[in-house]
């Protein structure tokens, strides 16, 4: 196991330099930050000079030697924006971005197949074709048109819930529940159908006829047998999440590690934006490994 | 006979009685009875077997006593399940619990499929203790170990925590049993519990089965369409057709006096039978002149190697050589992993062997290439063990059957496809109207007709069955071996007849290769190898073939009547 480990590592480091490369040319393209960071009157001297302070005098090429150089002394550049360590900034922002993720993909998995097992087991029942709509609609409806009419019923119209920011309970609310009905609607789809083929298979009818309870045999069999797609599905959605879930945190001001990534864009801080994605390519890489692993666990045929 | 039956076991009554149970599957058009007013009994402490081919009701009627049809589609129209004066049908879920897993059990056709995957076997037979509130935590796991032992799996200690992929086929049945038999239930119903397996396996575990039965009394219903089988485990049984009983009474008189047709052609069409000799499936003519010559055929497949283990390798088929004749039937038996289907696919190219070379016609087959091949192709070719999975679904049997003139162009004219097709499928015993049909709108049999008038249809001189019969049932294996045995004749055919199940070939084969582990253990012609078997392997797959419960009972002569049987009267001493 330990040797998948260090296999799946060595191809992940092998990515994440080819998509650091990427990154780093791409960023370049959308200009010079002097001329957003200095005023529009500033001298031809103070350009050359914050220039040459932030080492954009250099040809790119042998700026991307130095960001090389850099990296392999664990370091990541200077925020043009915040004048302090570029990696600190994306740290900062990047537990706001997991807290939101974790919640939303918890409970929304947790939700989904409680209500996809039970939709299952009743095939055609009214609570099942409820969980069939209620699970489509969601699924589909788009996240930054339901984060705005949440902000005009619940923050502008009905005056109880705040319209973005943290600090209390009630600034999760509305963030939380758009990350979660995606998800939400996915995974109950996954659930209900996994869970009818599960239902469907013969050591099912083994466990009826050992006079298994029925809860054993909802949960203990059927849905032990029908998590690995649940996983699956899951772990994506939790991978977008975990690359911030940049329209949400923007309409909610929240300040997390995808609104970070997009104001640095704008504001052409490379230095964070590199950061940026390299914290959430890092997570991404362990994240998956975790999902392989939990494979493993969930259904004993898989070994690495 | 009878007398003697009935005073033995009177005095108790039966444990269940079934009465006029009729069960309807709906489907789209209308519902489809799959039980027709059946009624039967069971004897405590008896052996009860309902014999039937596929689709003949017996699963179904079972499965209604276990409350394991799924309604709907199921519709269970009427009849009564009386068990130990308990009606089943008017009780409610947990009264079923109570009566589930503890007082009937039931055991499986494939036991891969009913253990849950991802349990361990240990996990799977605690279970039913726990739920049933009989034994909890350390005492349930120590009890799970004492029932492997019993079924006898080694190491029970070490095993009781492998997941069930990790045994054997036999040893997962073995588990299903240990499962079954944990809360010692009164009835045991055991659905096809050993049609999966190799015959060898296959006597292990009806004995197991006999002796639990021996040590516990509990009566025992099996469910088989295997007349050795049933012969070999029924004190009563019942012969189901069509959702009806068709005939039922004791095993000897059913088996030595059937009364209705159907039971007659079944029996009739029994593969093992004393007068084997007479065969007329056997070709005539033992004089033709040498086909295919195969030497030193060696195929090994490279285990997945380890830093530390090193590269280990797997011989598949390990130096065989034979001969094939024209005219002739080789028959190649060997239980699974014989590597007897390895042959046949490395014969047709579809593999290549490691070493090794086959002559067909003058020519080495492993030398051959572009249109030699296909030539080759064209004179060798197969019939596989599951036609249906054989076939493409969206090609009518038209399309299919003429598939070889489009690859083989001077073959057969396009004009001429038509009446070809109708011709072959006259010869296969088929009508051609059917021409027009898909696969799945056939039987088993009927689409293992087709595959062979496929094969006929690009004029071969050899065509190698892999297990060409195995998953039909036994009436319909009969005709298709007439069908391959009359086509021997008429169109000089030579055939690789490759099974795993000996009297099928007693019949057929005129020279039979017996292998186990890619080895040829033993050669020779069929009624040499019947009569005087050399090889102990070869031995004990006769043996295993199970023989009428009546003839080998020792213990309990049937011509003393009234002296019940000891078998019994231990039985009564441990019940009770």
């Amino acid at each position: 196991m330990f040797s998948y480990i260090g296999r799946r590592a060595s191809h992940s480091i092998l990515s994440v330099i080819g998509l650091l490369t990427l990154v780093f040319f791409l960023t370049r393209l959308t200009g010079d930050p002097s001329a957003l960071y200095l005023p529009l009157d500033a001298t031809a001297e103070a350009r050359a000079a914050f220039a040459k302070l932030n080492g954009l005098d250099q040809p790119i090429p042998w700026q991307f030697a130095e960001y090389l150089t850099d990296l392999l002394h664990l370091d990541f550049g200077q925020s043009l924006r915040q004048n302090r360590s570029a990696m600190e900034v994306a740290l900062q922002a990047f537990p706001e971005t997991l807290k939101l993720a974790f919640v939303a993909i918890t409970l929304s998995t947790a939700l989904a197949i409680l209500v996809g097992s039970l939709a299952a087991t009743r095939p055609g029942s009214l609570f099942d074709r409820i969980a069939s709509i209620a699970s489509l609609a969601g699924a589909s409806a788009p996240d930054f048109w339901v984060a705005i009419v949440g902000i005009l019923v619940f923050a502008v119209g009905l005056e109880i819930l705040p319209t973005s920011g943290t600090g209390s309970w009630a600034h999760w609310i509305m963030p939380i529940f758009v990350l979660m009905l995606r998800p939400f609607g996915l995974l109950v789809q996954v659930v209900r159908g996994t869970m009818l083929s599960a239902l469907a298979s013969p050591y099912i009818k083994t466990a009826r006829a050992k006079g298994l309870r029925r809860q054993t045999i909802i949960f203990g069999h059927a849905l032990r047998n029908s998590l690995l797609p649940v996983v699956t599905v899951a772990g994506d959605l939790a991978t977008s999440l975990v690359n911030g879930a940049v329209v949400v945190e923007s309409i909610f001001g929240w300040p997390g590690i995808g609104k970070l990534m997009i104001d640095s864009i704008i504001q052409r801080d490379f230095a964070v934006v590199q950061s940026t994605i390299l914290v959430t390519a890092t997570a991404i890489f362990i994240l998956n490994i975790a999902i392989d692993l939990l494979y493993a666990f969930l259904d004993p045929r898989i070994r690495y | 006979m009878k007398n003697k039956h009935d005073s033995i076991l009177k005095d108790e009554g039966p444990i269940l009685k079934i009465e006029g149970l009729t069960v309807d599957f709906l489907s789209n058009d209308e519902p489809v009875r799959a039980v027709d007013k059946v009624s039967f009994h069971v004897n405590r402490g008896e052996t009860l077997v309902i014999l039937g081919e596929s689709g003949s009701g017996k699963s179904v009627s079972t499965s209604t006593v276990m409350d394991l049809v799924d309604c709907p589609p199921g519709d269970i129209v009427g009849g009564s399940c009386l068990f130990d004066g308990t009606e089943l049908s008017r009780l409610d879920a947990e009264g079923r619990r109570n009566i589930n897993g503890r007082r009937i059990a039931m055991i499986f056709q494939d036991p891969l499929a009913y253990l849950n995957p991802v349990y361990t076997v240990g996990r799977q037979i605690a279970e039913v203790f726990e739920s049933h509130d009989a034994a909890h935590g350390k005492q349930a796991r120590a009890n799970a170990i004492e029932l492997l032992r019993r079924v006898g799996i080694p190491e029970p200690e070490s095993r009781v925590d492998f997941y069930p992929h990790q045994f054997s086929g036999g040893q997962r049945q073995r588990v299903m049993i240990a499962m079954a038999i944990a809360l010692k239930p009164d009835i045991l119903i055991a659905d096809e519990p050993t049609t999966a397996l190799d015959v060898s396996v296959q006597a292990q575990i009806l004995d197991l089965l006999r002796d639990l039965q021996r040590e516990t009394g509990m009566a025992l219903v099996m469910i088989t369409h295997d007349l050795e089988v049933a012969a070999s485990m029924a004190d009563r049984i019942i012969v189901m057709n069509g959702g009806k009983i068709v005939e039922s009474g004791l095993a000897q008189e059913v088996f030595s006096n059937p009364q209705h047709p159907y039971t007659r052609r079944l029996i009739a069409a029994l593969p093992h039978g004393e007068a084997a000799e007479t065969s007329h499936r056997r070709s005539t003519d033992l004089t033709g002149a040498t086909l295919l010559k195969v030497e030193h055929l060696t195929k090994e497949y490279v285990l997945a190697s380890g830093a530390f283990a090193g590269k280990r390798t797997f011989k598949a088929v390990d130096d065989v050589s034979f001969e094939v004749r024209k005219g002739e039937t080789l028959g190649i038996v060997g239980e699974s992993g014989s590597g007897k289907s390895s042959i046949a696919r490395i014969l047709l190219r579809l593999n290549d062997p490691s070493s090794g070379e086959a002559i067909y016609a003058g020519e080495n087959i492993f030398e051959m290439s572009g249109k030699r091949l296909v030539a080759f192709r064209r004179k060798v070719q197969m019939v596989f063990q599951d036609p249906y999975g054989s076939m493409n679904p969206r090609m009518n049997v038209r399309s299919i059957i003429s598939e070889p003139w489009a690859i083989h162009r001077d073959l057969l004219p396009r004009s001429k496809w038509k009446d070809r097709v109708a011709e072959l499928l006259d010869m296969v015993g088929l009508r051609p109207e059917h021409a027009e049909r898909y696969p799945h709108q056939f039987s088993g049999g009927q689409r293992q007709r087709i595959a062979i008038a496929r094969a006929l249809a690009s004029e071969p001189e050899l065509i190698v069955c892999d297990e060409a019969v195995s998953a039909l049932d036994v009436s319909i294996q009969a005709q298709v071996i007439d069908l391959l045995a009359d086509l021997r004749t008429r169109l000089g055919l030579s055939y690789i007849f490759i099974t795993h199940d000996l009297p099928i070939v007693r019949h057929f084969a005129d020279r039979i290769l017996v292998m186990k582990q890619g080895k040829i253990v033993e050669e020779g012609p069929t009624s040499a190898l019947f009569s005087a078997p050399r090889h102990e392997y070869t031995q004990s797959l006769l043996k295993a073939v199970p023989k009428p419960k009546w003839l080998t009972s020792t213990e309990a002569p049937p011509a003393v009547p009234g002296a019940p049987r000891p078998e019994r009267s231990r039985n009564g001493s441990v019940a009770g």
